[in-house]
């Protein structure tokens, strides 16, 4: 009796899971697996993709890893990722932080700029992108921004920094929400007893607020820097084909190039994989410093 | 409260400070988006002849431009479908999972939760070259459901629900269970009424996530029939020059749904954004 109990449970917990695993087994492992398979063979042993794939099956071993990884193309396109993560993710945490305090206080009015504060949640990378092309985009811009001549978005130097700068506008709504949160967490008494031992606003934030936040920081470098890894409309949008010399092609872009432009799976799967480890690293470097976190805080 | 009383001749000009600091962040975080509200009512002539606070006149023509000859009425249908169907779906394969994670004992339990969570992990970017494949082979080119089948579950919005689950007191679910309560109606009657606002949140993140969908549908859509409204809009902008202010009132028309939506739902957003993040 009881055992029929339990198999009819579990049973159920199975049916309950068999359609996520379903989606999960089909488009995520499955693709996952396959993508890591790809570069073991040479590429001029296999013809056609997915179901239709065919391959002579010549072993390569780690000949293609090697050679792509060591290559100028994956390290170029690493440093350029990992440059345009320094650029948006501290800017946007400093950003997102800053409009969380001027907007924690009691002000008549305060919920309308925090309304707006959190708005650009609302525009997605395309739209983002799109605004920024339409008013300082080379061809149709209504103020054609150019440096030492150059629009600024084929600017080898300089687009980077403007891609960063979009994506940091589109993404400062989700920082605030994320900094309020953490910040509406603090208790208020701890920061008023601090103000009535004579701390003023500056001393508040540098000794108890921003210690006191440090979880909340942590999650929000962390998140966006995978965010910031995985960039990729953005840079379609505004330097579509990875701008001029490369210099904004992000290793999440490189895939796309190599795999659908260039139609090279081999190297498209090798970026896909180098993608893949820097994201692990950042969720295990979050999870190890998250427990660490808890005991400082 | 004693210590801001004491400096109280200081405190109108500290109010006036903070609000000057309010208006000034919000005008610098508003401004492209009003500059592209203005430029969507001019005239490409207008535009060319410099940026006005007020728009010189108000052409609602390049929003039937936009609408008509810009494909905007398809793609925002194709979008609308997709959205719904996508977060439909999510909603329900995630409450399904994560009522069997909160509430019911099996094998392997531990094993495929861990599954679940490394699906997280794994950006989509890294999946696409087969994917595309897989989904040519089924001959899902420009159809809606090779946009809507690969998202129908979400390891996020799984582990979101199972957290709130786990929220429901045990005394509801013996007590339910003594007055004869399957697993389904438990679920219909007392877990999804009490945990209303989790879902409502993992819904809400579902759709603006589906909504803004790129790199995919770039993927499988080649013609404005089935395309979203987000790679529609990447087409728009890269018109010419006398089509400027069409772009804009497009890119006013992708976005304002959501806006609007947001309005509505800011609370149950700002739940779900910030749901990880005190925790975290």
């Amino acid at each position: 009796m009881k055992r029929g109990r339990k198999r009819r449970e579990a049973m159920l917990a199975y049916a309950l899971l068999l359609p996520s695993f379903g989606v999960f087994g089909v488009f995520v492992f499955y693709p996952f697996v396959k993508n890591i398979e790809i570069p073991f063979y040479r590429r001029s042993s296999c013809t056609g993709l997915g179901v239709r794939r065919r391959c002579d099956r010549t072993w390569a071993g780690f000949d293609q890893w090697r050679d792509i990884l060591g290559g100028d193309d994956f390290r170029h396109s690493l440093w350029v990722t990992l440059k345009f993560t320094l650029m948006t993710v501290p800017a946007g945490i400093a950003l997102g932080l800053l409009l969380a305090v001027v907007a924690h206080q009691r002000l008549r009015g305060v919920t309308i700029f925090r309304t707006i504060f959190s708005s650009t949640v609302a525009t997605s990378a395309a739209v983002a992108s799109v605004i920024f092309v339409s008013l300082f985009g080379p061809q149709t811009g209504v103020w054609k921004w150019t440096i030492e001549g150059t629009p600024i978005l084929q600017h080898p130097t300089w687009a980077l920094p403007a891609v960063a700068a979009v994506a940091t506008w589109q993404s400062i709504g989700l920082a605030f929400i994320v900094m309020s949160a953490g910040l509406q967490a603090i208790p208020d008494d701890l920061l008023e007893a601090a103000s009535v031992d004579g701390a003023g606003s500056g001393r508040r934030l540098l000794r108890i607020t921003l210690p006191l936040m440090t979880p909340t920081l942590f999650f929000a470098f962390v998140v966006g820097s995978i965010g910031a890894f995985k960039t990729f409309a953005e840079i379609d949008i505004l330097t579509p084909g990875g701008g001029t010399r490369d210099s904004t092609n992000v290793l999440a872009y490189a895939v796309f190039q190599e795999g659908f432009v260039s139609q090279d799976q081999v190297r498209a799967a090798v970026f896909a994989v180098g993608l893949f480890v820097c994201v692990l690293l950042l969720t295990l470097a979050q999870l190890r410093l998250e427990r660490r976190v808890k005991y400082v805080g | 409260m004693s210590a801001e009383s004491s400096n109280a001749p200081t405190r109108p000009a500290r109010a006036a400070i903070r609000y000057v600091a309010l208006v000034a962040l919000a005008v610098t975080i508003l401004f492209p988006v009003y500059a592209t509200l203005v430029n969507s009512v001019s005239t490409p002539v207008d535009v060319s002849r410099g940026f006005r606070l007020w728009p010189r006149s108000f052409e609602w023509d390049n929003y039937s431009r936009a609408w008509n000859d810009g494909r905007f009425s398809d793609y925002i249908v194709n979008t609308i479908i997709v959205t719904v169907a996508i977060t439909a779906g999510q909603v329900v394969t995630a409450i399904a999972a994560a009522y069997a994670f909160a509430f019911l004992q099996f094998p392997l339990k531990r094993t495929l939760f861990v599954l679940f969570l490394v699906t997280l992990m794994i950006p989509g970017e890294v999946t696409i070259l087969y994917n595309v494949a897989t989904i040519t082979d089924w001959g899902g080119k420009n159809q809606y459901w090779a946009l809507v089948v690969p998202f129908l579950a979400s390891g996020f919005g799984a582990f979101l629900l199972r957290q709130s689950f786990l929220q429901v007191p045990s005394e509801l679910r013996e007590a339910a269970f003594l007055d004869g309560y399957g697993h389904l109606r438990f679920l219909t009657r007392i877990v999804v009424p009490l945990t209303r606002p989790a879902i409502a949140a993992m819904g809400l993140f579902a759709f603006l996530g589906a909504w803004n969908q790129y790199l995919w549908p770039l993927l499988v859509t080649t013609n404005d029939s089935h395309r979203t409204v987000q790679v529609g809009l990447k087409q728009l902008a890269a018109g010419s020059v006398d089509q400027i202010t069409v772009t804009f009132a497009g890119t006013v028309l992708a976005f304002m749904p959501i806006a609007l939506l947001l309005v509505v739902f800011s609370k149950q957003l700002v739940r779900g954004l910030a749901a990880g993040a005190v925790k975290g």
